[in-house]
Protein backbone atom coordinates (compact mmCIF):
# COMPACT_ATOMS: atom_id res chain seq x y z
CA UNK A 1 0.00 0.00 0.00
CA UNK A 2 1.12 3.07 -0.73
CA UNK A 3 1.99 6.22 1.71
CA UNK A 4 0.94 9.37 1.78
CA UNK A 5 2.32 12.33 4.39
CA UNK A 6 -0.18 14.81 5.03
CA UNK A 7 1.62 17.83 6.09
CA UNK A 8 -1.05 20.55 7.62
CA UNK A 9 -1.16 22.57 10.81
CA UNK A 10 -5.31 22.22 10.91
CA UNK A 11 -6.45 19.23 12.56
CA UNK A 12 -9.50 19.08 10.25
CA UNK A 13 -7.86 19.60 6.97
CA UNK A 14 -5.71 16.51 8.43
CA UNK A 15 -8.49 14.46 9.00
CA UNK A 16 -10.55 15.53 5.82
CA UNK A 17 -7.54 14.54 3.84
CA UNK A 18 -6.94 11.03 5.50
CA UNK A 19 -10.63 10.46 5.19
CA UNK A 20 -10.56 10.96 1.41
CA UNK A 21 -6.62 9.08 0.95
CA UNK A 22 -7.71 6.19 3.27
CA UNK A 23 -10.71 6.13 0.81
CA UNK A 24 -8.38 5.53 -2.08
CA UNK A 25 -6.38 2.84 -0.34
CA UNK A 26 -3.10 4.74 0.64
CA UNK A 27 -2.18 4.86 4.05
CA UNK A 28 -1.69 8.07 6.16
CA UNK A 29 0.62 9.83 8.18
CA UNK A 30 0.50 13.09 9.23
CA UNK A 31 2.95 15.97 10.29
CA UNK A 32 2.10 19.55 11.71
CA UNK A 33 4.49 21.30 10.26
CA UNK A 34 7.20 21.31 7.95
CA UNK A 35 10.07 20.52 9.97
CA UNK A 36 7.90 17.48 11.23
CA UNK A 37 7.09 16.36 7.69
CA UNK A 38 11.65 16.74 6.67
CA UNK A 39 12.00 14.52 9.85
CA UNK A 40 9.26 11.74 9.10
CA UNK A 41 10.22 12.05 5.55
CA UNK A 42 14.06 11.25 6.48
CA UNK A 43 12.78 8.22 8.56
CA UNK A 44 10.98 6.94 5.95
CA UNK A 45 9.80 7.89 2.38
CA UNK A 46 6.59 8.46 1.90
CA UNK A 47 5.49 8.03 -1.96
CA UNK A 48 3.42 11.38 -1.67
CA UNK A 49 3.36 14.73 0.32
CA UNK A 50 -0.10 16.73 0.27
CA UNK A 51 2.04 19.76 1.58
CA UNK A 52 0.37 23.22 2.87
CA UNK A 53 1.52 26.71 2.12
CA UNK A 54 1.54 28.30 4.74
CA UNK A 55 2.55 26.43 8.25
CA UNK A 56 4.46 27.73 11.33
CA UNK A 57 8.18 26.67 12.36
CA UNK A 58 8.90 25.44 9.07
CA UNK A 59 6.40 26.77 5.85
CA UNK A 60 5.91 24.51 2.92
CA UNK A 61 8.12 26.24 0.74
CA UNK A 62 10.81 25.75 3.28
CA UNK A 63 9.77 22.46 3.42
CA UNK A 64 10.30 21.78 -0.53
CA UNK A 65 14.19 23.49 -0.42
CA UNK A 66 15.02 21.77 2.82
CA UNK A 67 13.86 18.87 0.82
CA UNK A 68 16.45 18.86 -1.93
CA UNK A 69 19.49 18.45 0.18
CA UNK A 70 17.56 16.17 2.49
CA UNK A 71 18.83 12.20 2.99
CA UNK A 72 16.25 9.81 1.20
CA UNK A 73 16.14 7.25 -0.58
CA UNK A 74 13.96 8.14 -3.19
CA UNK A 75 12.10 11.57 -3.41
CA UNK A 76 8.17 11.87 -2.83
CA UNK A 77 6.09 13.37 -5.71
CA UNK A 78 4.84 16.83 -3.82
CA UNK A 79 0.95 17.75 -4.24
CA UNK A 80 1.21 21.65 -2.85
CA UNK A 81 -2.22 22.62 -0.75
CA UNK A 82 -3.11 26.38 -1.07
CA UNK A 83 -5.75 28.71 -0.54
CA UNK A 84 -4.80 31.02 -2.87
CA UNK A 85 -4.84 30.44 -6.65
CA UNK A 86 -2.91 33.27 -8.50
CA UNK A 87 -0.40 32.00 -11.41
CA UNK A 88 2.67 33.52 -9.62
CA UNK A 89 1.80 31.81 -6.56
CA UNK A 90 1.24 28.77 -8.69
CA UNK A 91 4.22 29.25 -10.72
CA UNK A 92 6.73 29.63 -7.45
CA UNK A 93 5.48 26.09 -6.39
CA UNK A 94 6.24 24.44 -9.46
CA UNK A 95 9.93 25.98 -9.59
CA UNK A 96 10.29 25.15 -6.29
CA UNK A 97 9.69 21.97 -6.92
CA UNK A 98 5.73 21.01 -6.70
CA UNK A 99 4.67 18.50 -8.65
CA UNK A 100 1.14 19.43 -8.66
CA UNK A 101 -1.56 21.96 -7.57
CA UNK A 102 -4.49 21.83 -5.63
CA UNK A 103 -6.73 24.49 -4.13
CA UNK A 104 -8.54 24.40 -0.73
CA UNK A 105 -11.17 23.43 -0.32
CA UNK A 106 -10.30 20.12 -1.94
CA UNK A 107 -12.78 17.41 -2.49
CA UNK A 108 -12.45 13.45 -2.85
CA UNK A 109 -12.39 13.68 -6.90
CA UNK A 110 -10.12 16.21 -7.40
CA UNK A 111 -7.79 14.73 -4.94
CA UNK A 112 -8.15 11.34 -6.97
CA UNK A 113 -7.34 13.43 -9.93
CA UNK A 114 -4.33 15.07 -8.80
CA UNK A 115 -3.28 11.39 -7.63
CA UNK A 116 -3.46 10.32 -10.83
CA UNK A 117 -1.39 12.76 -12.66
CA UNK A 118 1.64 12.39 -10.24
CA UNK A 119 1.08 8.78 -10.63
CA UNK A 120 0.19 7.54 -7.28
CA UNK A 121 -2.51 5.91 -7.75
CA UNK B 1 -25.31 1.57 -16.60
CA UNK B 2 -28.40 3.42 -14.97
CA UNK B 3 -31.02 2.51 -18.54
CA UNK B 4 -32.81 5.65 -19.60
CA UNK B 5 -36.83 5.49 -19.14
CA UNK B 6 -39.02 7.31 -21.80
CA UNK B 7 -41.08 9.79 -20.54
CA UNK B 8 -44.12 8.26 -20.41
CA UNK B 9 -42.99 6.22 -17.38
CA UNK B 10 -43.02 9.59 -15.06
CA UNK B 11 -46.44 11.77 -13.97
CA UNK B 12 -47.84 14.86 -13.92
CA UNK B 13 -45.38 18.06 -14.41
CA UNK B 14 -42.28 15.42 -14.68
CA UNK B 15 -43.58 13.85 -17.70
CA UNK B 16 -44.02 16.87 -19.57
CA UNK B 17 -40.38 18.22 -18.93
CA UNK B 18 -39.29 15.12 -19.60
CA UNK B 19 -41.02 14.66 -22.70
CA UNK B 20 -40.14 17.94 -24.17
CA UNK B 21 -36.04 16.77 -23.25
CA UNK B 22 -36.77 13.86 -25.27
CA UNK B 23 -38.29 15.61 -28.15
CA UNK B 24 -35.24 18.18 -28.37
CA UNK B 25 -32.90 15.92 -27.82
CA UNK B 26 -34.00 12.52 -27.95
CA UNK B 27 -32.58 11.70 -24.30
CA UNK B 28 -34.52 10.15 -22.34
CA UNK B 29 -34.12 10.58 -18.40
CA UNK B 30 -32.77 7.58 -16.31
CA UNK B 31 -34.31 7.48 -12.70
CA UNK B 32 -31.53 9.00 -10.85
CA UNK B 33 -31.65 12.06 -13.31
CA UNK B 34 -35.75 12.10 -12.61
CA UNK B 35 -35.04 12.44 -8.57
CA UNK B 36 -32.54 15.42 -9.59
CA UNK B 37 -34.79 17.34 -12.21
CA UNK B 38 -36.43 20.18 -9.52
CA UNK B 39 -32.81 20.82 -8.02
CA UNK B 40 -31.94 21.20 -11.86
CA UNK B 41 -34.47 23.20 -13.13
CA UNK B 42 -34.43 25.54 -9.76
CA UNK B 43 -32.50 28.02 -11.27
CA UNK B 44 -34.98 28.51 -14.47
CA UNK B 45 -38.02 28.54 -11.40
CA UNK B 46 -36.08 31.29 -9.55
CA UNK B 47 -35.56 33.30 -12.69
CA UNK B 48 -38.86 33.15 -14.41
CA UNK B 49 -40.63 33.65 -10.83
CA UNK B 50 -42.64 29.74 -10.71
CA UNK B 51 -43.64 28.35 -8.03
CA UNK B 52 -42.40 25.05 -9.19
CA UNK B 53 -42.16 22.45 -11.45
CA UNK B 54 -46.15 22.04 -11.97
CA UNK B 55 -46.33 25.95 -12.64
CA UNK B 56 -43.22 25.77 -15.15
CA UNK B 57 -44.86 22.37 -16.71
CA UNK B 58 -48.34 24.44 -16.78
CA UNK B 59 -46.66 27.53 -18.87
CA UNK B 60 -45.02 25.55 -21.15
CA UNK B 61 -48.18 23.75 -22.01
CA UNK B 62 -50.21 26.96 -22.19
CA UNK B 63 -48.10 28.68 -25.15
CA UNK B 64 -45.14 27.80 -26.81
CA UNK B 65 -41.88 29.46 -25.56
CA UNK B 66 -38.86 28.47 -27.42
CA UNK B 67 -37.14 30.63 -25.21
CA UNK B 68 -38.40 28.93 -21.55
CA UNK B 69 -38.41 25.22 -23.73
CA UNK B 70 -34.06 25.89 -24.55
CA UNK B 71 -33.47 26.86 -20.81
CA UNK B 72 -35.67 23.85 -19.12
CA UNK B 73 -33.60 21.66 -21.50
CA UNK B 74 -30.03 23.55 -20.87
CA UNK B 75 -30.73 22.93 -17.54
CA UNK B 76 -31.80 19.00 -17.67
CA UNK B 77 -28.84 17.60 -19.82
CA UNK B 78 -25.97 16.59 -17.65
CA UNK B 79 -23.32 18.78 -18.60
CA UNK B 80 -20.56 17.22 -16.15
CA UNK B 81 -17.09 16.67 -17.53
CA UNK B 82 -13.45 17.22 -16.80
CA UNK B 83 -10.10 17.58 -18.35
CA UNK B 84 -8.68 14.09 -19.09
CA UNK B 85 -11.20 12.15 -17.90
CA UNK B 86 -10.31 8.91 -17.48
CA UNK B 87 -6.83 9.73 -18.14
CA UNK B 88 -5.89 6.11 -19.45
CA UNK B 89 -7.82 6.73 -22.86
CA UNK B 90 -5.75 9.76 -23.98
CA UNK B 91 -2.69 7.93 -23.18
CA UNK B 92 -3.88 5.57 -25.71
CA UNK B 93 -5.13 8.07 -28.00
CA UNK B 94 -1.81 10.03 -27.54
CA UNK B 95 0.86 6.65 -27.76
CA UNK B 96 -1.24 4.33 -29.88
CA UNK B 97 -3.81 5.84 -31.69
CA UNK B 98 -2.85 8.94 -32.93
CA UNK B 99 0.80 7.56 -34.02
CA UNK B 100 -1.33 4.97 -36.02
CA UNK B 101 -3.00 7.12 -38.10
CA UNK B 102 -0.52 9.54 -38.59
CA UNK B 103 1.57 6.80 -40.20
CA UNK B 104 -1.43 5.71 -42.13
CA UNK B 105 -2.39 9.10 -43.49
CA UNK B 106 -0.40 10.20 -46.94
CA UNK B 107 -2.26 13.79 -46.86
CA UNK B 108 -1.28 15.13 -43.37
CA UNK B 109 -4.32 16.10 -42.40
CA UNK B 110 -6.19 14.80 -39.02
CA UNK B 111 -9.56 15.36 -38.44
CA UNK B 112 -11.21 14.76 -34.62
CA UNK B 113 -14.41 14.91 -33.98
CA UNK B 114 -16.07 15.52 -29.93
CA UNK B 115 -19.41 14.37 -30.47
CA UNK B 116 -21.62 15.16 -27.15
CA UNK B 117 -18.59 17.36 -26.23
CA UNK B 118 -20.78 19.39 -23.37
CA UNK B 119 -18.59 22.10 -22.18
CA UNK B 120 -15.22 21.17 -24.22
CA UNK B 121 -13.17 19.63 -21.85
CA UNK B 122 -12.62 17.01 -23.66
CA UNK B 123 -11.92 18.69 -26.76
CA UNK B 124 -9.70 21.44 -24.92
CA UNK B 125 -7.88 17.76 -23.43
CA UNK B 126 -7.20 16.73 -26.55
CA UNK B 127 -5.84 20.39 -28.19
CA UNK B 128 -3.36 20.27 -25.48
CA UNK B 129 -2.02 16.91 -26.01
CA UNK B 130 -1.62 17.76 -29.72
CA UNK B 131 -0.02 20.97 -29.18
CA UNK B 132 2.61 19.82 -26.56
CA UNK B 133 3.69 17.72 -28.73
CA UNK B 134 3.73 19.78 -31.33
CA UNK B 135 7.35 19.41 -33.49
CA UNK B 136 5.69 15.64 -34.29
CA UNK B 137 2.91 17.34 -36.35
CA UNK B 138 4.78 19.90 -37.62
CA UNK B 139 3.35 20.48 -41.13
CA UNK B 140 -0.48 18.72 -40.55
CA UNK B 141 -3.26 19.91 -41.00
CA UNK B 142 -5.56 19.47 -37.02
CA UNK B 143 -8.84 19.78 -37.36
CA UNK B 144 -11.27 19.21 -34.12
CA UNK B 145 -14.70 19.44 -34.71
CA UNK B 146 -16.97 19.17 -31.06
CA UNK B 147 -20.30 19.28 -31.12
CA UNK B 148 -23.05 19.19 -28.12
CA UNK B 149 -26.56 19.53 -28.24
CA UNK B 150 -26.79 22.39 -24.88
CA UNK B 151 -26.78 25.66 -26.54
CA UNK B 152 -25.02 26.62 -23.05
CA UNK B 153 -22.74 24.13 -22.89
CA UNK B 154 -21.27 24.93 -26.29
CA UNK B 155 -21.51 29.14 -25.61
CA UNK B 156 -19.08 28.01 -22.37
CA UNK B 157 -16.83 25.64 -24.52
CA UNK B 158 -16.36 28.30 -27.01
CA UNK B 159 -15.53 31.09 -24.43
CA UNK B 160 -12.97 28.39 -22.86
CA UNK B 161 -13.67 30.04 -19.43
CA UNK B 162 -13.32 27.51 -16.83
CA UNK B 163 -13.76 27.08 -12.70
CA UNK B 164 -10.67 26.52 -10.64
CA UNK B 165 -12.81 23.70 -9.79
CA UNK B 166 -13.03 22.45 -13.27
CA UNK B 167 -9.16 23.19 -13.61
CA UNK B 168 -8.07 21.17 -10.74
CA UNK B 169 -9.93 18.16 -11.62
CA UNK B 170 -7.63 16.07 -14.51
CA UNK B 171 -5.84 19.30 -15.62
CA UNK B 172 -2.26 19.06 -14.59
CA UNK B 173 -0.47 22.00 -13.10
CA UNK B 174 2.14 21.71 -16.32
CA UNK B 175 -0.81 22.27 -18.50
CA UNK B 176 -2.24 24.97 -16.82
CA UNK B 177 0.20 27.03 -16.70
CA UNK B 178 1.27 26.83 -20.16
CA UNK B 179 -2.18 26.94 -21.88
CA UNK B 180 -4.85 28.77 -19.40
CA UNK B 181 -4.86 32.29 -18.15
CA UNK B 182 -6.51 33.97 -15.04
CA UNK B 183 -9.84 35.34 -15.80
CA UNK B 184 -11.17 36.86 -12.54
CA UNK B 185 -11.63 33.89 -10.11
CA UNK B 186 -11.50 31.73 -13.40
CA UNK B 187 -9.32 30.74 -15.64
CA UNK B 188 -9.29 31.21 -19.97
CA UNK B 189 -8.09 28.58 -22.12
CA UNK B 190 -5.83 30.55 -24.04
CA UNK B 191 -6.41 31.84 -27.96
CA UNK B 192 -3.94 29.15 -29.45
CA UNK B 193 -6.02 26.47 -28.35
CA UNK B 194 -9.54 28.23 -28.59
CA UNK B 195 -8.46 28.62 -32.24
CA UNK B 196 -7.65 24.97 -32.70
CA UNK B 197 -11.45 23.92 -32.05
CA UNK B 198 -14.60 24.43 -33.75
CA UNK B 199 -17.40 24.11 -31.47
CA UNK B 200 -20.67 23.90 -32.92
CA UNK B 201 -24.46 23.36 -31.33
CA UNK B 202 -25.72 20.11 -32.98
CA UNK B 203 -28.16 17.91 -32.40
CA UNK B 204 -27.05 14.25 -33.06
CA UNK B 205 -30.21 12.94 -34.35
CA UNK B 206 -30.54 15.54 -36.89
CA UNK B 207 -26.52 16.62 -37.61
CA UNK B 208 -25.65 19.15 -39.87
CA UNK B 209 -22.25 19.72 -38.56
CA UNK B 210 -20.40 16.82 -39.35
CA UNK B 211 -18.59 16.84 -43.15
CA UNK B 212 -16.80 13.88 -44.83
CA UNK B 213 -14.75 11.09 -42.37
CA UNK B 214 -13.03 11.52 -39.42
CA UNK B 215 -10.16 9.80 -38.50
CA UNK B 216 -10.92 9.72 -34.43
CA UNK B 217 -14.40 10.15 -33.15
CA UNK B 218 -14.96 10.66 -29.39
CA UNK B 219 -18.51 9.84 -28.51
CA UNK B 220 -17.71 9.36 -24.95
CA UNK B 221 -20.60 8.96 -21.98
CA UNK B 222 -23.81 10.04 -24.80
CA UNK B 223 -25.01 7.07 -25.71
CA UNK B 224 -25.78 5.66 -22.06
CA UNK B 225 -28.59 8.82 -22.30
CA UNK B 226 -30.49 7.32 -24.95
CA UNK B 227 -33.25 4.53 -26.03
CA UNK B 228 -31.83 1.51 -27.60
CA UNK B 229 -33.32 2.72 -31.19
CA UNK B 230 -31.49 5.64 -30.31
CA UNK B 231 -28.42 4.37 -29.54
CA UNK B 232 -28.33 2.59 -33.50
CA UNK B 233 -28.94 5.60 -35.12
CA UNK B 234 -26.41 7.44 -33.50
CA UNK B 235 -23.84 4.80 -34.30
CA UNK B 236 -24.79 4.67 -37.79
CA UNK B 237 -24.65 8.79 -37.93
CA UNK B 238 -20.96 8.15 -36.65
CA UNK B 239 -20.54 5.20 -39.28
CA UNK B 240 -21.53 7.63 -42.34
CA UNK B 241 -18.83 10.20 -40.99
CA UNK B 242 -15.95 7.11 -40.44
CA UNK B 243 -13.08 5.87 -42.95
CA UNK B 244 -12.12 2.05 -43.01
CA UNK B 245 -9.35 2.80 -40.32
CA UNK B 246 -11.50 5.57 -37.99
CA UNK B 247 -11.54 5.15 -34.48
CA UNK B 248 -14.60 5.27 -32.41
CA UNK B 249 -14.06 5.72 -28.54
CA UNK B 250 -17.02 5.24 -26.31
CA UNK B 251 -17.42 5.91 -22.50
CA UNK B 252 -16.74 3.51 -19.81
CA UNK B 253 -19.16 1.04 -19.78
CA UNK B 254 -20.66 1.83 -23.16
CA UNK B 255 -20.34 -0.67 -26.11
CA UNK B 256 -21.97 -1.27 -29.05
CA UNK B 257 -23.24 -4.48 -28.22
CA UNK B 258 -26.68 -4.73 -29.80
CA UNK B 259 -26.53 -1.55 -31.08
CA UNK B 260 -26.53 -2.81 -34.42
CA UNK B 261 -24.17 -3.71 -37.40
CA UNK B 262 -22.15 -0.20 -37.64
CA UNK B 263 -18.95 -0.99 -35.36
CA UNK B 264 -16.62 -3.74 -34.09
CA UNK B 265 -14.50 -4.30 -31.98
CA UNK B 266 -11.06 -2.70 -33.05
CA UNK B 267 -8.60 -5.22 -33.18
CA UNK B 268 -5.65 -3.58 -32.10
CA UNK B 269 -6.86 -0.36 -29.48
CA UNK B 270 -8.34 -1.67 -26.54
CA UNK B 271 -11.76 -0.58 -25.91
CA UNK B 272 -12.15 1.35 -29.03
CA UNK B 273 -14.24 0.24 -32.19
CA UNK B 274 -13.86 0.48 -35.95
CA UNK B 275 -16.37 0.26 -38.65
CA UNK B 276 -17.72 -2.90 -39.61
CA UNK B 277 -18.13 -2.68 -43.16
CA UNK B 278 -14.35 -2.04 -43.07
CA UNK B 279 -12.66 -5.55 -41.72
CA UNK B 280 -12.27 -7.81 -44.26
CA UNK B 281 -15.46 -10.22 -44.45
CA UNK B 282 -15.08 -13.35 -42.27
CA UNK B 283 -12.59 -11.63 -40.14
CA UNK B 284 -14.83 -10.56 -37.82
CA UNK B 285 -18.42 -11.52 -37.12
CA UNK B 286 -21.03 -9.85 -35.78
CA UNK B 287 -20.68 -6.74 -33.21
CA UNK B 288 -18.88 -8.66 -30.64
CA UNK B 289 -17.15 -6.90 -26.89
CA UNK B 290 -14.20 -4.95 -27.57
CA UNK B 291 -11.14 -6.52 -25.82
Amino acid sequence: MKNCLVVDDSKVIRKVARHILESLDLSVTEAVDGQDALTQCEASAPDVVLLDWNMPVMSGMEFLQALTTAKMTARPKIIFCTTENGISHIKAAVEAGADEYVMKPFDRETLESKLVIVGVI
Amino acid sequence: MKMAQPAAIFEGAARVLAALLEARTGQALSEGRAWRMETALRPVLRQHKLADMDELAGRLTRKADPRLEEEVVNALLNNESSFFRDLQIFDMIHRQILPAIQAERSNRTLRIWSAGCSTGQEAYSLAIRLRNDAARWSGWRIEIMATDISTAAIDQARAGIFSQMDVQRGLAVGDLIKWFEPHGEDWRASAELRRMIDFRHDNLFDAKAPSGEYDLILCRNVLLYFSPERRQAVLRLLGRHSHARSVLLLGAGETVIGQGDDFTAHPEFRGAYVRQAALPEGTIGRTRLAG
